[in-house]
């Protein structure tokens, strides 16, 4: 599947005319796009361009906060996200990366485990399976293999950045969302998450939204430049990067020269 | 460079000391007078209590009948028999019995005005509680007199209604606003990225609770159920007036008993100053405050615990 092209594959998510207000503020005017299968679609544009806000309304976390209002369509599968009338399978289905980490307050091996247990794993041997694989896959479980048990909020700000992924991962999504996941992590163990990131697309689709321009070129197939709420443009990473641009706009982003 | 040095020579405020500084100061021996009256007020009344009644409790009283007889007689002469065991038992069921009121209660009010109430709803209800608990004692006890006494005996077709069953439910709805107050508090203090990762992880908003905030409160919790139950301890008025105030080793909850603090409120107005019975009041209060203090300890470490582990 992951040999068909890009623009071949089926859409995954499917945005239209989606727009967010926060009371009559507004942080996204009227986008869409689509995002395909098993692609890594970076998100790329300099502060409050209403990154984190398009995020938050995939899974349909606009519904914690009583003051963010969207409008438009937002569709997984081909199936509109507002018409799940459970938003926990919704969500369970989606996995989240917040910029900072948040380890929740349990032992580590109860963060990754949770979300297992709230689908209904019982099985202590399933589980533990699970917590070694999804660790594993963040590149994490070398390094805590022998403390499992100690508190997740004990260990290191890159090392908890991975224990949050591990836990999204352990939701087994289909849609794995990231909200600058770097900001608070080492170069090297952010190269280690890039490259666990490369793995993960082969089985799922992920939404990278980032502020390091060399990051969504590094791993992004196609990215999409957000500025003051507009989607300003979106193609294939290769090309914005070798400015073949429809906007002049991205240029300037591209090489920094904004502001 | 010159500039330098000029400006080096009339750094302002380095030894000038404008109105700011002595309000600092001022402000600073006010707080340190307040904080050190409260201590001395607190070592001053427990050095009268133990002047009046420590000697006493260690030298004359029979440990062995206060702890285990169930007989209160201070007045019989030429023997007065100091058993405390009833007025230990009847605080003990009547406090057991508010705690099974007050917790759920006030757990689940907590909850609800932390986790699921929003907006105005939720402020009305925090102020509801506020008042609540401010509530005196003395209101209470009346209505354990006059409500919830008639109540029971209609409920239940028992004689009196003046009993720890009365007397807990009293105690046990007015702990119950400083507990949800306090849970409140201990909720909110959870951290609300911690709900929202919760939440993103597609956990419902029962699971979130039961799972994280729960969990990561559990300190908190803990303390507004020990203070909870210190105030139960503690209670003289509203005990004195529900719980039929009759020195008894209660089988149910459908008897009455008594209770330390309403024993001590009763009979040391009619006690002869350093009299026998004077000094076995003053003992009780040692004890009263011997647990209460513990009790207030724990929470304290439990609270510690919360703070640490962040
Ligand atoms: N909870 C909120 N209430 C009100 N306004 C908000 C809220 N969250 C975001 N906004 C506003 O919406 C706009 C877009 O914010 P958003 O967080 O989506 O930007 P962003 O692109 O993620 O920025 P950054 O790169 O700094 O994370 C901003 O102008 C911001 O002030
Ligand atoms: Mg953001």
């Amino acid at each position: 599947m992951v040999e068909t092209p890009l623009l071949e594959r089926p859409k995954k998510l499917t945005v239209e005319n989606l727009s967010i207000l926060y009371g009559d503020q507004v942080a996204l005017n009227d986008i869409s796009l689509d995002i395909r299968e098993n692609e890594i679609f970076g998100i790329i544009g300099p502060a409050n361009s209403g990154k984190t806000s398009f995020l938050r309304a995939i899974n349909r976390m606009d519904e914690m906060s009583d003051d963010m209002l969207v409008r438009g369509k937002v569709a997984l599968d081909g199936c509109d996200v507002r018409s799940w009338r459970n938003v926990y399978a919704l969500r369970s289905r989606i996995g989240v990366v917040f910029p900072l980490p948040v380890g929740l307050p349990l032992t580590i091996y109860e963060n990754v485990a949770l979300s297992p247990r709230l689908r209904g794993v019982r099985n202590k041997v399933e589980l533990d399976e699970i917590v070694e694989r999804c660790l594993s896959r963040a590149a994490l479980w070398d390094e805590v293999k022998d403390r499992l048990d100690s508190l997740g909020s004990l260990l290191s700000g890159g090392q908890q950045q991975r224990l949050t992924i591990a836990r999204a991962l352990s939701q087994e999504p289909d849609v794995l969302l990231l909200d600058e996941f770097s900001i608070a992590v080492d170069p090297v163990t952010t190269m280690r998450i890039e490259d666990v990131l490369k793995e993960l697309r082969e089985e799922m689709t992920i939404v990278l939204v980032t502020n390091l321009v060399q990051q969504a070129r590094r791993l992004a197939d196609r990215t999409a430049f957000f500025l003051g709420g507009e989607l300003v443009e979106v193609g294939m990473t290769e090309d914005l990067f070798r400015r073949q641009v429809k906007d002049q706009r991205t240029t300037d982003y591209l090489e920094g020269r904004f502001g | 460079m010159s500039e330098f040095n000029r400006g080096r020579r009339t750094v302002p405020g380095a030894d000038t000391l404008g109105s700011s500084w002595w309000w600092d100061r001022i402000a600073q021996g006010v707080v340190f007078l307040g904080g050190i009256s409260a201590i001395v007020f607190i070592v001053a009344i427990f050095i009268f209590v133990a002047q009046q009644g420590l000697g006493f409790a260690i030298f004359e009283l029979d440990k062995g009948v206060f702890l285990t007889s169930p007989e209160w007689r201070p007045t019989t002469e030429p023997e007065p028999v100091f058993g405390g065991l009833a007025l230990i038992v009847g605080t003990a069921s009547v406090t057991g019995l508010a705690m099974l009121v007050a917790v759920p209660f006030s757990l689940g009010a907590a909850i609800f005005i932390g986790e699921f109430a929003t907006g105005r709803a939720r402020e009305y209800l925090k102020v509801l509680v506020e008042l609540l608990a401010a509530i005196p004692s003395v209101v209470w006890g009346f209505i354990g007199l006059t409500v919830v006494n008639p109540l029971i005996i209609d409920l239940f077709n028992v004689p009196v209604g003046l009993t720890i069953l009365n007397a807990g439910v009293i105690l046990g709805l007015m702990a119950a606003p400083i507990m949800t107050t306090i849970a409140e508090d201990a909720l909110k203090a959870v951290p609300d990225s911690y709900r929202e990762a919760a939440e993103a992880l597609g956990a419902t908003r029962w699971q979130v609770i039961r799972q994280v905030v729960l969990p990561s409160a559990k300190n908190g919790l803990v303390a507004a159920i020990l203070l909870g139950v210190g105030r139960g301890f503690g209670e003289t008025m509203a005990v004195l007036m529900a719980s039929g105030h009759s020195v008894n080793l209660p089988t149910s909850p459908f008897d009455s008993v008594r209770a330390l603090t309403a024993t001590i409120a009763a009979e040391l107005g009619e006690t002869a100053r350093g009299s026998e019975h004077y000094k076995a009041l003053f003992s009780i209060g040692i004890l009263l405050f011997l647990v209460t203090f513990t009790i207030n300890l724990l929470a304290d470490v439990a609270v510690r615990g919360r703070r640490k582990r962040r």
